[in-house]
């Protein structure tokens, strides 16, 4: 049985906040549970992975995988604001933001 | 908003030490963007450069620009980095909707370049070594314009709208370490530092580097800490500091508000500034979040960099001599002065002015050209000096000018008529006939001509008044329309007054 102490309801909360998700105080408890089981599956994993096993974060061995510097296909205006859910002089049309640029 | 108290600048450095850091965001001059094939370029229709991965269209794959990261290697080995064996992108996650995606490709752990070092030069010839941390590999976010706001600024807005035209254009965000020890040099070395980037990444030709476009900014860190103390300050981050001047007045500021704050028994907030050019000052941002709050973690639409020792042999063997050597060098060659120098620095036009040179031009006459005409036109018609006239051509024209087969204003048509791409100087200056008259004889007929109309001239110059010779060249040159050589005219004129009568 993991510990559910791991992860504390105040740390899904705040995750919750920079992920932008309203959840509920039993939605917390439940996912605490969770996150702990998943924290602690990693940690047998670590316990397994010896110093002479890479970190991987990617299944497939490929590396430096590019692109020519060529202008392709794009998206015209008309196309780009097709999926928008509204739209104001060729520009996307988001509500007032109470943040900042990062 | 409240006006900040303020310490006198001399004061706060007798009290404290101040401690730079600087993250400095060079957009790279690709072709196309990072991550897509989209343009990479400045002032188009809004969303009209974007292709579905810089909207972040489900079912789009990033996949890496080879020659951003040929570019990035460059600057990295530029700023005296040690390039990474292995280098891997990194989500850096946050809403906001400069991007659509909702996290940033950009590079954590493993950034390609990193410990490296740039020399700065104060204008005295005092140099600094700033310390380089790292050198990171990752896309611009787009474009956003509040509307509603009394000020146009986010408070008060009622929407926004957003361009992502910029959203993906590569980005290389250069880090230095803390940065000790400048005093009250402090404002003038923030200065220098950015300059000195923007020197480097103009001499390698991988970013246009206009601040004022946004290719080159500044995120300035200030903290201040008592006189022999161990423990740093507490630090803000100035952003928005996008011209050389603003850079340093922005450090300047922070030293003095925080110092009036600490002076007066409280306590610096970590959090971002915002610069405002309009006062001179900055005001309260967002609390600066924790690296932990991005929840960076590998890209896994993306595969590890591994360059080559080939590749990074290569780029090392391309990389132009450092702007610092380069300058130091033509200021040692060429015997200008510091603020000669300065104002070739600040028209982007050092190299253009050494293959003059070495095109065959006196350094003096080369500077003339290139600051004094050149430059003129190039601003009338808001572009770069540097490509209007190739430094070839001046280098004939200055050629035609200093063997009097040209007078300056001739040589001005001439420049105007290469510039408009009728050809080399010697074409234009066959085309448009405008060859200096170079004939005594065709000279000397003027010069009777006018000296007709003039008789006293003659008797004045044989009475030692030469000055009197003034009005003759004058006349002949208006009828040579220009076309004349003065000093051979004046020669002439002086022969004519000795020989005759």
């Amino acid at each position: 049985m993991p510990d559910p102490t791991a992860i504390t309801a105040e740390q899904v909360q705040h995750l919750a906040d920079l992920a932008r998700i309203a959840l509920t105080p039993e939605e917390i408890e439940h996912l605490a549970v969770e996150l702990g089981s998943i924290v602690d599956n990693v940690r047998k994993v670590t316990e397994v992975a010896t110093p002479d096993v890479p970190a991987t974060s990617h299944p497939i061995p490929l590396q430096n995988v590019y692109r020519p510097d060529v202008i392709g296909e794009i998206l015209t205006n008309e196309q780009a604001l097709s999926g928008a859910p509204d739209a104001d002089d060729g520009r996307f049309r988001v509500s007032a933001i109470l943040g900042e640029e990062q | 908003m409240a006006t900040a108290e303020l310490l006198s600048f001399e004061e706060a450095l007798a009290k404290y030490e101040p401690v730079l850091g600087f993250e400095v965001h060079v957009e790279l001059s690709t072709k196309t963007k990072m991550f897509s094939a989209a343009p990479n370029a400045f002032g188009g229709a809004p969303n009209t450069f974007v292709a579905p991965v810089d909207l972040g269209l489900p079912g789009s794959l990033p996949v890496v620009n080879e020659q951003a990261v040929r570019y990035s290697i460059s600057l990295g080995l530029a700023l005296g980095c040690s390039i990474a064996e292995t280098s891997r992108f990194h989500r850096k996650n946050y809403f906001y909707p400069d991007l659509a995606k909702n996290y940033q490709i950009s590079q954590y752990d493993e950034p390609i370049a990193f410990d490296g070092e740039v020399e700065v030069e104060l204008d005295d010839g005092t140099v600094y070594r700033i310390p380089i941390e790292r050198a990171h590999m990752e896309e611009d976010a787009g474009k956003l314009t509040h509307v509603g706001g009394a000020t146009g600024r986010i408070q008060g807005a009622e929407y926004s709208l957003v361009d992502y035209n910029r959203a993906g254009v590569p980005l290389v965000e250069i880090v230095t370490r803390p940065i000790y020890g400048a005093a009250e040099r402090a404002p003038e070395l923030a200065r220098a530092y950015v300059a000195t980037i923007r020197d480097i990444v103009r001499s390698l030709g991988v970013s246009d580097a206009r601040m004022e476009r946004g290719n080159l900014r500044c995120d300035a860190n200030v903290s201040l800490r008592p006189h022999g103390a161990e423990k740093l300050g507490t630090r803000t981050e100035t952003k928005n500091v996008n011209s050389l001047r603003s850079v340093e007045r922005a450090v300047r500021y922070e030293i003095q508000r925080q110092a009036a704050i600490l002076d007066a028994g409280g306590t610096i907030v970590q959090e971002t500034r915002h610069w405002h050019e309009d006062t001179g000052t900055t005001s309260a941002g967002r609390p600066k979040s924790d690296a932990d709050d991005y929840r960076y973690f590998p890209e896994p639409d993306l595969l590890p960099v591994v360059p080559s020792r080939e590749l990074i042999a290569e780029l090392r063997a391309a990389l132009p001599e450092s702007p610092t050597v380069f300058r130091r060098r033509l200021e040692t060659e060429y015997g200008f002065t510091e603020s000669e120098f300065r104002d070739l620095i600040n028209a982007n036009l050092l190299v253009e002015l050494e293959q003059t040179v070495g095109a065959g031009a006196a350094p003096a006459q080369a500077r003339k050209w290139w600051l004094g005409e050149i430059l003129r036109i190039a601003n009338s018609r808001g572009v770069e000096a540097g490509t209007l006239i190739s430094p070839l051509h001046v280098s004939e024209l200055i050629a035609l000018v200093e063997t009097g087969q040209l007078t300056d204003r001739l040589g001005r048509q001439v420049l105007e008529g290469v510039i408009a791409g009728e050809g080399s100087p010697d074409e234009v200056v066959k085309a448009r006939g405008l060859a200096v008259v170079s004939d005594d004889s065709a000279l000397l007929a003027a010069i009777d001509e006018a000296l007709a109309t003039q008789p006293d001239v003659l008797a004045k110059i044989r009475d030692g008044k030469v000055q009197a010779a003034g009005a003759v060249i004058g006349a002949v040159m208006k009828a040579m329309r220009g076309q004349a050589d003065a000093a051979r005219v004046r020669e002439l004129v002086l022969e004519r007054a000795t020989s005759v009568g």
